[in-house]
């Protein structure tokens, strides 16, 4: 049986497919049966961030209204072993996808894979709903910021009431990714620290990946930043998912670096 | 503690205005989601009989339904006597 993840945050530009790119590679370098599908009907980013955006010929609707099988459908992506892509549709119309034929693909990949992530669209609408309905585990992907966490609350919300386990009277797993954030404005007192969201919004927290350079390299070679294992996000990424795995890994990149003299000198950006 | 902490601590910086907002709200938003469809509507209805008898706006009037819909309790702000 494959567990379902649902990358999810209410706002939108807060890092769900980036989040969902590394996520989806990290579970797939650990040997997992992975899949990600974009849910962002009709502003699909997945592949582009994949990389793999000139092989795509059919996508998620096309397999919903039966134009495609899932083998058609599904790219086998070309770094990593275990992963496949589900890339999203194009079409305008955004009721293409239906509870029904989302569960049925949910239910065929369920059969092969181990992992099954879904890039949410923004929102907390039909789209995000439909994202998460049947989810085992959310992540939600929050950035420091007001609107950001509120919309996360938000999200938990529909996440308790609206979900298929809810509605059987269970609960999905929630984790917290903070992304985008900024020690050192931390320190200045100019942004809400990972204490303060972790009070609000009180559920467990999976990792924070610091405000990156490495994110933007990585998305302009559609690479995963998890594969640049050198990178400050990169490795952030990394023990996210070993702690999704069950391990137990301390939280790095929370405060500011001190800079040896020579790069305060030289001043090169890490 | 640095001198320069010293006086930042007598002014509350933007993150920790962020948090208390951002507590306040939740909060209301977390309870508004708990309580019944019904009652946004009688909300306004209460209100609006108050109101023709006292001068009060929406803000001086809260009601509040406790978690498991067993008190509802209103709290009424009335305008100093002038
Ligand atoms: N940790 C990070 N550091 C720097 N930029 C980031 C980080 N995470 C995301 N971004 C940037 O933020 C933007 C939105 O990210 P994206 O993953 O597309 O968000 P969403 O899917 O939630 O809309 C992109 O330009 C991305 O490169
Ligand atoms: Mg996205």
């Amino acid at each position: 049986m494959a567990e379902i993840i649902v990358v999810t945050s209410g706002k939108g530009g807060v890092g769900k497919t980036t989040s969902s790119a590394a996520i989806g590679t990290g579970l797939a370098l650990k040997g997992f049966k992975t899949v990600l599908i974009d849910f962002d009907v009709g502003l699909r980013n997945l592949d582009l961030i994949m990389g793999c955006e000139r092989r795509v010929v059919y996508d998620f609707v096309n397999v919903i209204n039966k134009e495609a099988t899932l083998n058609q459908a599904l790219i086998r992506d070309k770094r990593t072993e275990n992963l496949y892509i589900l890339p999203a549709s194009q079409t305008r119309d955004k009721d293409a996808l239906s509870v029904e034929g989302v569960e049925t693909v949910l239910n065929e990949l369920a059969e092969s894979f181990d992992y099954i992530v879904c890039d949410s669209p923004a929102g907390i609408e039909k789209g995000a709903q439909l994202a998460l309905y049947f989810a085992d585990t959310a992540i939600v992907v929050t950035n420091p910021e007001v609107s950001s966490v509120r919309d996360s609350d938000r999200i938990l919300g529909v996440l308790q009431s609206k979900s298929r386990k809810a509605e059987q009277g269970g609960t999905v797993k929630e984790h917290l990714l903070l992304t985008r954030y900024n020690p050192a404005r931390v320190d200045a007192g100019e942004m809400l620290s990972v204490e303060d969201v972790k009070e609000i919004l009180a559920i467990p927290l999976l990792g924070v990946v610091p405000e990156s350079e490495a994110v933007l390299k990585a998305s302009n070679q559609g690479v995963p930043v998890i594969l640049d294992a050198d990178s400050d996000a990169g490795k952030a990424y990394d023990d996210a998912i070993a702690r999704f795995l069950g391990e137990d890994r301390e939280h790095r990149f929370l405060n500011v670096e001190r800079k040896g003299f020579l790069s305060r000198v030289f001043g090169r950006k890490g | 503690m640095g001198i320069l902490n010293y006086f930042r601590s007598n002014k509350q910086t933007s993150a920790s205005v962020a948090k208390e907002r951002l507590q306040v709200l939740v909060a209301y938003e977390r309870n508004q989601r708990t309580q019944p469809d019904y009652l946004p509507q009688m909300q306004q209805e209460i209100l609006a009989v108050i109101a023709k008898y006292v001068d009060v706006s929406t803000e001086d009037i809260q009601i509040n339904l406790d978690e498991d819909c067993s008190i509802l309790e209103l709290n009424v702000t009335l305008p100093e006597k002038g």
